[in-house]
């Protein structure tokens, strides 16, 4: 069985992942995103970096940090017919906000009230009419970066003359969520195919809660209505391997936040005692059918 | 493995993990640069790129 896993630059859960293939007895090529240059026109019968042609891979296990990256190899490897995971579909949908409500939105899954505008103008009226606090983040990015809380019309003035002074044609979509007043806290969510194998609260004293930015993760139980949730919304992308991000409203119902198709997990397996490595390899190695 | 490499940025001595491998990344402890292991035979370090926005989960 050939894998290669395909990297911006080998983190913690790279070493984690490789690991858990190693224990299956699998050493996968691993390939530098920095060093892919594809003939879009050969298809998998070119080489790898490593040498080895695309389509000898049975599988790609895309890891990259770089959104952009990651995504187009995958839109690529998958329009040659190569088994990767994540999929190109499921990856750009969880790559944009936008996209990610919308699938969220058709699959009738509880999020927090979403508005979009594309001007100033329109997006002050969005902000207005989502009610202060609200939440401004950019379509694309991670870790938290670039999320506003926006408490009054004087913020929003400010952040969306920014916005449309400073940023990219990106940052002139203007992603407008309600505040959801979370306990203290936000749920992550680890989701295997059809299964919630794990999650975590993420406590903060900040209102971002990302353990990126200092979150500190504890277990979280895994109820049936917390399963149920993670499932349907990782099925509502695309499905794959996937962290699912969720708050607690104020009547303690679940709304699903966010979705990452390239999941950070190396400060979860201590407190839930799951190895999400490994949970993530068995599960990657039984989808081609393979067990070694 | 060789000796001892230097940080590039603050020219610390950095400690590199027994179980490392080529194109990890790594924090310098002594300036908290963060590092990407280049090669191992030779030992070679280089700064991280920097972070870009569309980076993440």
């Amino acid at each position: 069985m050939r894998v290669a896993l395909l990297v911006t630059h080998i983190r913690a859960e790279e070493k984690l992942l490789l690991a858990a293939f190693n224990k299956r007895g699998i050493s996968p090529d691993i390939l530098l995103d920095r060093e892919l240059n594809f003939e879009l026109s050969r298809g998998g019968e070119q080489l790898a970096p490593s040498g080895i042609a695309w389509r000898d891979y049975d599988l790609v296990f895309e890891r990259c940090v770089s959104t952009s990256r990651g995504m187009y190899a995958l839109a690529i490897l998958n329009c040659w017919g190569l088994r990767t995971f994540n999929t190109y579909k499921t990856a750009a949908v969880c790559g944009d906000k936008l996209r990610t409500s919308i699938a969220l939105t058709r699959h009738g899954i509880p999020q927090p009230h979403t508005r979009v505008a594309f001007t100033p103008q329109s997006a002050m009226q969005a902000i207005e009419d989502v009610a202060y606090p609200a939440v401004l983040k950019p379509v694309l990015g991670s870790w938290g970066r670039l999320l506003a809380r926006v408490h009054n019309r004087d913020s929003a003035e400010a952040i969306l003359e920014h916005r449309q002074t400073l940023g990219d044609y990106n940052h002139h979509i203007y992603y407008v969520q309600e505040y959801v007043d979370k306990p203290g806290r936000d749920i992550r969510a680890f989701v295997i195919g059809s299964r919630t194998v794990a999650a975590i609260y993420r406590a903060s004293n900040h209102w971002i809660t990302n353990t990126a930015r200092g979150g500190q993760a504890t277990n979280c139980p895994i109820t049936p209505e917390l399963d149920a949730i993670c499932v349907k919304a990782a099925q509502a992308v695309g499905g794959g391997i996937l962290a699912i991000d969720l708050l607690e409203d104020a009547r303690g119902d679940f709304v699903v936040n966010e979705i990452n198709h390239t999941m950070e997990f190396r400060n979860s397996s201590k407190p839930t005692g799951v190895d999400i490595a490994q949970e993530v390899i068995d599960f990657v190695i039984g989808q081609i059918g393979v067990l070694a | 493995m060789d000796a001892t490499p230097l940080c590039p940025e603050c020219d610390a001595e950095v400690e590199i993990p027994a179980d490392a491998m080529e194109n990890e990344l790594l924090a310098c402890a002594e300036c908290g640069s963060e590092l990407e292991i280049m090669s191992l035979q030779p030992l070679a370090l280089e700064l991280a790129p920097e972070v870009e926005e569309d980076w993440g989960e």
